[in-house]
């Protein structure tokens, strides 16, 4: 079964520089990577696999063409860890507080 | 058509023009200067018409809160009657979460009133969410283009959410890795789109920020029966500072001290690969600060309404750590959950009021959204896995780029005052190397006179003094 159809909500992958097409006012470790980009919309192949050469309609209506590298991408950004070096802050300035 | 990086730069010009509308050569006075308020008025909306624009789409109007229990703790470290009062505008209000709806209104309502189909705008940051909403509303097509991930496609937390929200008001996001050429790919895209240039650095952008520092005065005025003392407002590009002093001008708040705070990232190289990472704070802060003071044209139009130095009369650093810090106290003390980057002049507020008397009114300007990516506890844990160090300890010891320092003590927060002097200098030799060759008249020295906030005798010196330095060198 093909990794994806028609109309599913997928992300593709495009190169859009080459390290020799970027400009040439960059630090060594910019200018030696390609400059990249990634962006996501509705499949408008009949089917694909991860790593095609795809089109996807995106949420404006344009058709953009990429290769596929996820299928219904997900948000995973969270609210983090608790961190130690802020959960007494609350009662340190409640105590200073009182004292005055 | 050649889509190269060159040839597409060269298009440059012919493509703004088309994009935004304005002929920015009609404002050209000489190489040096140009008709700085004649391009702000080119879009005729008078504040009135500003104000009811806003709000059609529910932006602005935003409450105006007292900070009694912070004002209370700040005069618990202060000297006897000093410890002035704390306000804060709550812009997270607003329908995307920040001022940033202000200059993205404005300027949305402005590319349909001339027809065009769509908007496109560049940030990683609020004002990506602020134009995919107003388009929304306005019905009009949005893309943004945004700078989120290093090489190996690891994004920062709090620009992930900015991705989310753009995708959640419809918006087409091009997720792009570190580099400037953002603007070769914005070009390319107003090219092939013929939408409009919602850059955060056209006339319709910063006039519509001009409502904020305008409301601000009249609620105080109301409130309180005088314009506040000490406006603090978060830096980055200068739109802010910019369109909130203009603002306070109009009206009628004459005296009002205008400061900028930026969170302190001295050190880390803004187009690198490698510290695209190893910083907390994607907005705010020094990297864009100080660049935009000392050269505000170095943006996606040719001329930038945006010019911070004409307005500041203070400018102020503030840390990473101390900025988390007080992210929590608004929180704990005054029942407002906001996002960190907002936060950052109340940082510099918490110090600064130590120096003024009991009755003097001190109003930040501003707050912005919080959620999953946007709150110290993210942006944290992200640090960490980037091999940041994280620990409590005297902010003094903060490194960019190496060590946060979470204050142990309110008292510890202290603001650092940026060396104007410094930056006004930078700010005329780097006019003077863009002319090179060229002799300013009498109409240029009083241009940068006013541009930099100084005087013609100032100005006139410090051309002075490059001369004699330039000399020494050959
Ligand atoms: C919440 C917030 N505050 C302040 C700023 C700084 O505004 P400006 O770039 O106009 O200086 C930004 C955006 O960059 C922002 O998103």
């Amino acid at each position: 079964m093909a990794d994806a159809k028609r109309g599913d909500l997928v992300q593709i992958h495009k190169i859009v520089l080459e390290p020799d097409e970027r400009s040439d006012n960059l630090p060594s470790c910019t200018k030696s990577v390609p400059y990249e980009c990634w962006i996501k919309g509705f499949l408008v192949d009949e089917d694909a696999d991860m790593g095609d050469e795809v089109s996807i309609r995106t949420f404006i209506g344009r058709e953009i063409s990429g290769v596929l590298c996820q299928v219904n991408p997900m948000y995973d950004h969270n609210f983090g860890e608790p961190q130690k070096e802020l959960l007494s802050i609350d009662t340190e300035v409640r105590r200073q507080l009182e004292r005055t | 058509m050649d889509m190269s990086y060159s040839a597409v730069m060269s298009r440059k010009k012919d493509i703004l023009r088309r994009a935004t509308g304005i002929d920015y050569d009609r404002f050209e006075i000489s190489p040096l200067t140009f008709d700085y308020e004649g391009l702000m008025n080119s879009c005729e909306y008078s504040l009135e018409d500003v104000q009811r624009i806003l709000e059609e789409t529910g932006v602005g109007k935003t409450p105006l809160v007292e900070l009694e229990n912070l004002t209370e703790l700040v005069r618990s470290i202060s000297s006897p009657g000093r410890g002035g009062r704390i306000f804060v505008k709550d812009e997270a209000a607003n329908p995307s979460g920040s001022f940033k709806d202000r200059r993205a209104a404005l300027s949305v309502f402005h590319a349909k009133k001339l027809g065009y189909k769509g908007v496109v705008a560049a940030s990683s940051g609020n004002y990506g969410a602020a134009v995919a909403s107003q388009a929304a509303k306005r019905g009009l097509k949005a893309i943004i283009l945004q700078e989120v991930y290093d090489s190996r496609k690891v994004g920062q937390p709090e620009i992930l959410e900015k991705t989310r929200a753009c995708e959640a008001y419809g918006a087409e996001v091009w997720q792009l890795t570190v580099g400037p050429e953002l603007f070769y790919i914005m070009l390319r895209v107003l090219e092939e789109t013929e939408f409009f240039s919602a850059s955060l650095y056209v006339p319709t952008s910063v006039r519509g920020i001009e409502t904020l520092g305008y409301e601000l005065a009249q609620q105080v005025f109301q409130r309180e029966g005088r314009f506040p003392d000490v406006v603090m407002i978060t830096h980055a590009g200068g739109g802010n500072v910019t369109g909130t002093a203009r603002g306070l001008n109009k009206a009628g708040s004459y005296n009002t001290i205008v400061v900028g705070v930026s969170v302190d990232l001295q050190g880390l190289h803004m187009a690198s690969d490698i510290d695209f990472n190893r910083k907390s704070f994607t907005t705010g802060h020094t990297g864009f600060g100080i660049p935009f003071l000392t050269w505000p044209d170095r943006t996606d139009v040719p001329r930038n309404c945006a010019r911070g130095l004409r307005y500041l009369d203070r400018y102020l650093s503030v840390t990473q750590g101390e900025v988390f810090y007080t992210t929590e106290l608004l929180a704990k003390l005054e029942g407002i959950e906001r996002g960190p980057a907002g936060n950052t002049s109340l940082a510099g507020a918490i110090s600064l009021a130590r120096e003024l008397e009991k009755d003097q009114i001190l109003v930040v300007q501003e707050t912005e959204y919080t959620a999953a990516g946007k709150l110290p506890s993210s942006q944290l844990t992200f640090a960490k896995e980037n091999g940041i160090e994280v620990r409590r300890g005297d902010p003094k010891e903060n490194i960019p780029g190496k060590a946060i320092v979470i204050p142990e003590g309110v008292d510890q927060i202290r603001i650092e005052d940026m060396d104007m002097e410094k930056i006004r200098r930078s700010y005329i030799e780097r006019a003077m190397k863009m002319t090179e060759g060229y002799v300013p008249t009498r109409e240029d020295i009083e241009f940068l006179a006013e541009d930099s906030k100084s005087s013609v005798d100032y100005v006139q010196e410090t051309i002075r003094s490059l001369k004699v330095k330039r000399a020494e060198l050959a």
